[in-house]
């Protein structure tokens, strides 16, 4: 027995807007499997990853606080993985943005102003795009393979923040804590209902971020030229479109997006710089990017199922009382089955049965000769 | 034991899994595949040849374990992307997504435990010759698989038919296909070879490198073990150059920092100003060369643009679905 693939003629429509799903429900699937082998209920700990955090107002809130940076790196990602560039460093551009954002209050504590958080956020922006035109540029002069130099560059700017909040911005008042002051009231996120919970501005970027590209992406000149750059560059050639424009457009993009995300988590809902930032945003928001299929709306949704799966790994550890790395493990058993599941849409799946399986065991002569 | 003997043995055990896992890469790459999946796959080795270690307090039992894993936690990536022919960079970020949340779940329970080590090679007399004794014959077994390994791959790919086979896979799947060759088959192996290399070289981080299991303890070397084989434009000899070249700039950083300025009087005066310069420098700066060093290496290479496509196997990363 063996699967065979025929091609469809066309992407199957059905298929396009299933597959997502089918993962999401084969990934439930398998996470009740890993409870059981863990020797934990899986309706419980399915119940406690997926369902509990959507039944308070509170971690509601929570829930948009995690799917804020989530959406908002993903959104840009969509646009360098339609364009073929494969940018797995949002991590750092996140870091890097973070930084650069941060360092206007520290090194201007007396311009406490209206003007100084959006002052901040652009330049958190300005530093996640700079940060990421680096692998753009060397991919697009030297023809050096992206996705190694940006990895890199995101343990180069780890090292980077662990320095500076150990180092020069250390708070001195911190006692043995490495961590920078904590931001004034001015460079800070406001909350959207500081009644019912934290969730900040971060999530207004990040829809509206999704609204602009998804615009982009669909009905401009601009993504019509991303997405034949990304499907065919010699055709994109042939049209006129520039590859190394491409490249480094989609790059400061995503890396624009991943460094607001940076600035608007630490001065939204952490409130201060500290050695580590981020739980793996800049790395799950490659899983939402292809759960949402690359397009920046339905990467909204999926940025909240994401999210979800962060907040559900916080509540299972107390109340199944599992580590909280199943998150990881989870995250990385969703893309497998979205990949899967891909298929489905270019191709039908057939399983063959060997013809010598089926026959007679007296004909094995025969077929020996037959089928070799 | 002289200073340079042992710095240089440290340079050997830190080049040691990065040459494992880049070879085994390598012949993947060999046959077309482009396996992002290197870090996860070590990780997944690393885990499994720690825990199976103190379970049964065997180092060897550990070593095999971190095969083993590494052979069937590739399986999954290529079930995905030569059985169903998904994106292969995709998936190989997906494979080591899932290793590093997968090892981090696992190795929980091991996390401050003891390890065990692999012990090294103690030969009596001829380990003990001076400068080389100890270089040739008093390492650790992982020093032998992995000069053993580039040797192998080597006769393999260039001296076998089998390997002949394997590389024209590589160059145009759909000639091999056409000549009737089991293009999908000669993958499947060749991904397993990789992974097995890749959880080999994961155990020699948590058996001999460290004897411990931190989370997340590879650090990107399965990311440099990637950058290796760019680097060594798919030639195993250049793999082996490349592996010491980044050990001892890992080596170098450590080392930098607990020197005594005043023992290197004798050096060469820009030697010594270098080293004097990189040990005012902070911590983190020493940490994050291995990773500048990479960048700077992968755009050298690049830059010669014809090399580098001559090199390339020409079916690199390309899906292959056979026509019936």
């Amino acid at each position: 027995m063996r699967l065979e693939l025929v091609k469809r003629p066309q992407q199957s429509k059905l298929y396009s807007a299933l597959s997502p799903f089918i993962a999401f429900g084969l990934t439930l699937v398998a996470g009740a499997f890993l409870f059981a082998m863990l020797g934990k209920n899986p309706a419980l700990g399915l119940y406690t990853y997926f369902v509990e955090p959507l039944t308070e107002l509170w971690s509601l809130h929570e829930l948009a606080v995690k799917a804020a940076p989530l959406i908002l790196i993903a959104v840009g990602l969509s646009v360098c993985f339609v364009s073929n560039n494969w940018n797995i460093g949002a991590e750092g551009q996140f870091t890097i943005g973070a930084i650069t954002g941060a360092a206007l209050p520290l090194y201007f504590p007396d311009a406490q102003t209206i003007a100084l958080l959006p002052a901040m956020l652009v330049c958190g922006a300005l530093g996640g795009a700079v940060y990421a035109a680096i692998p753009a540029l060397l991919k697009a002069r030297f023809n050096t393979n992206e996705i190694l130099t940006s990895l890199m560059l995101v343990y180069v700017a780890q090292l980077f923040l662990d320095w500076l909040v150990r180092g020069p911005w250390r708070d001195p008042a911190a006692m043995s804590f490495p961590q920078a002051p904590a931001f004034s009231s001015w460079a800070t996120l406001p909350e959207l209902f500081p009644m019912s919970g934290r969730a900040n501005w971060g999530i207004v970027f990040a829809l509206v971020a999704a609204l602009v590209v998804w615009f982009m992406l669909s009905r401009t000149l601009k993504g019509f030229e991303i997405r034949v750059i990304g499907q065919s560059p010699r055709a994109g050639r042939f049209g006129g479109f520039s590859t190394a424009r491409t490249i480094v457009f989609a790059f400061l993009v995503s890396g624009a997006l991943a460094g607001l995300a940076g600035i608007a988590e630490v001065s939204g809902a952490i409130g201060r710089l500290q050695p580590q930032i981020s739980p793996g945003y800049g790395f799950a928001a490659i899983i939402v990017a292809f759960l949402g299929r690359l397009n920046p709306l339905g990467i909204v949704a999926a940025g909240f199922v994401l999210a979800l799966s962060y907040l559900g790994g916080e509540a299972a550890q107390i109340a199944v009382g599992v580590t909280d790395k199943t998150v990881r493990a989870f995250q990385g058993i969703l893309l497998f089955f979205v990949l899967a599941c891909d298929t489905l849409i270019h191709y039908q799946i057939r399983i063959v049965r060997r013809a010598p399986l089926s026959e007679p065991a007296s004909l094995s002569t025969e077929t020996a000769h037959g089928h070799g | 034991m002289g200073m340079a003997e042992a710095i240089l043995l440290t340079v050997a055990t830190a080049a040691t899994p990065l040459l494992i896992a880049a070879i085994g890469e390598l012949v993947v790459e060999r046959s077309g595949v482009l396996n992002l999946g290197v870090e996860g796959m070590m990780l997944m080795g690393a885990v499994a040849g720690f825990g199976a270690a103190i379970m049964s307090g065997s180092a060897w039992i550990g070593v095999f374990a971190g095969l083993l894993t590494g052979a069937l936690f590739s399986l999954l990536f290529a079930f995905l992307a030569l059985t169903l022919v998904t994106n292969q960079v995709a998936t190989g970020l997906a494979l080591t997504l899932l290793g590093i949340g997968m090892s981090g779940m696992i190795g929980e329970s091991f996390v401050g435990m003891p390890g065990v080590k692999l012990r090294v090679l103690d030969l009596p007399v001829i380990s003990d010759i001076p400068l080389i004794g100890r270089l040739l014959f008093g390492q650790d077994p992982f020093f032998y698989i992995s000069i053993g390994l580039v040797a192998g791959v080597m006769w393999f790919l260039f001296r076998t038919r089998a390997g002949l086979t394997l590389r024209s896979v590589g160059d145009s799947h759909t000639s091999a296909h056409a000549l009737g060759i089991r293009v999908v088959l000669i993958r499947y192996c060749a991904v397993m070879f990789g992974g097995a290399c890749a959880g080999l070289a994961g155990a020699q981080l948590s058996l001999v490198y460290t004897t411990q299991w931190i989370e997340n303890m590879t650090a990107g070397r399965g990311w440099i073990a990637l950058a290796l084989v760019v680097f060594a434009s798919w030639r195993p000899l250049r793999v082996l150059v490349g592996a010491y070249l980044f050990g001892a700039i890992t080596i170098m950083q450590l080392h930098v920092q607990a020197v005594n300025m005043a023992d290197l009087v004798s050096l060469p005066g820009p030697l010594y100003w270098l080293v004097s310069v990189l040990k005012s420098a902070p911590s983190q700066l020493l940490s994050a060369l291995p990773y500048l060093a990479t960048i700077v290496v992968l755009v050298i290479i690049s830059r010669n643009r014809r090399l580098t496509i001559m090199n390339t196997p020409a079916s690199l990363g390309r899906p292959f679905v056979p026509d019936r």
